[in-house]
């Protein structure tokens, strides 16, 4: 009876699994920023690479995050299904088969890392790999469930899309991109912390030892100042070292002082008003890292031309 | 209601074999493209 009841379902799940949850599995709006981000790397890195490859340089890129978004929701379909921001994923949903999600992830994040190593650069192809490889394994399998400090070291496989796009087209090392890293790696914890202060329940019931379940509110207020504050003299290191003009270090000292006003203000706040200001400040470094990536494509943009 | 719904899968079962359509497609065309771009002038510079 059980097993019947259970085949029905499986084959309910793949018969309902529509275009656009094989969309929401590539996490689209992470995507965003990660073209963006990649996008960035490769206009500064001022090649002269002809456009075709290097739209399939980002379009690789792009389905290479899409990939571990994918493999992401297949391994955590247990915890998503718990939390109320992720219960509405596909496959923690039941709308598509867990396999499925495996399957699709693999073979994107495959086909994604050969394209890029036999299209453009196998030095890029390779730093895909990694990226997706640390993302999947590292951060997903180990790390998330394992410490507190999940996000700052898994941050880094959100950060490293602008050095894959770097060494796609120059195949060479550079340390400019390295500061685009840094400046997305530091920018995490500030990020994600921001968002775990008022759905610190989510985490608390799923079991994923987030900051504030693990070391309090308090605490995780004084690590989203400090990461916060870490930005403002990071973002202007491109302007400091030369690499963009001083439209840009104007945007990064007045975005990343709002940024960091918008965490201070998490200080002596409870309840309702520090709920409050915590989606602010989330807001506020979404919007922060988008301008701040955007002005150096627009300086880039300049400088190239 | 068996009927609607069975109609409800057969139109996304379409949409997803014409979304894997356009996706081969737009590959076939792609990789058409990059190998022009990566030939370049030198298909010309070839032994008749």
């Amino acid at each position: 009876m059980s097993e019947i009841q259970l085949d029905y379902r499986a084959d309910k799940a793949e018969e309902i699994t529509d275009v656009a949850d094989y969309w929401a599995l590539l996490k689209p709006r992470v995507m965003q920023l990660v073209i963006l981000t990649a996008l960035v790397g490769m206009i500064r890195a001022g090649s002269e690479m002809h456009p075709v490859l290097a739209f399939t340089a980002l379009l690789c890129i792009s389905v290479g995050a899409g990939a571990s978004g994918a493999l992401n929701m297949w391994f955590d379909a247990d915890i998503d299904r718990i939390m109320t921001r992720t219960a509405n994923r596909p496959v923690a949903s039941g709308r598509m088969r867990a396999g499925d999600a495996l399957a699709f992830g693999l073979f994107l994040s495959v086909a994604s890392v050969l394209m890029l190593g036999l299209t453009v650069s196998w030095f890029g192809a390779a730093a895909l790999a990694f990226t997706i490889f640390f993302y999947a394994v590292i951060y997903t399998m180990w790390l998330k469930r394992a410490t507190s400090q999940n996000i700052v070291i898994g941050g880094l496989a959100g950060a490293l899309p602008p050095l894959v796009a770097w060494l796609s087209v120059t195949d060479s090392f550079a340390w400019e991109p390295l500061v685009l890293v840094a400046i997305i790696f530091m920018w995490t914890p500030a990020h994600f912390w921001a968002l775990a202060l008022y759905k610190d329940e989510d985490y608390r019931r799923a079991n994923v030892p987030m900051l504030p379940v693990v070391h309090g509110r308090a605490h995780t207020k004084h690590q989203i100042v400090f990461y916060a504050a870490t930005l403002l003299p990071l973002s202007l290191m491109p302007t400091f070292m030369g690499w963009a003009g001083i439209a840009y270090g104007v945007v990064a000292l007045v975005t990343s002082c709002w940024f960091f006003w918008s965490c201070f203000r998490l200080y002596g706040v409870a309840g309702e008003v520090e709920v409050r200001r915590a989606k602010k400040a989330f807001g506020v470094s979404i919007i922060y890292l988008f301008a701040i990536f955007f002005a150096l494509l627009v300086d880039g943009l300049f400088h190239v031309a | 209601m068996g009927c609607s719904m069975s109609l409800d899968l057969k139109k996304r079962r379409e949409r997803r074999n014409l979304v894997l359509l356009g996706l081969l497609i737009s590959f076939v065309v792609l990789f058409f493209v990059i190998t022009i771009v990566k030939l370049g002038g030198n298909v010309a510079n070839r032994p008749l």
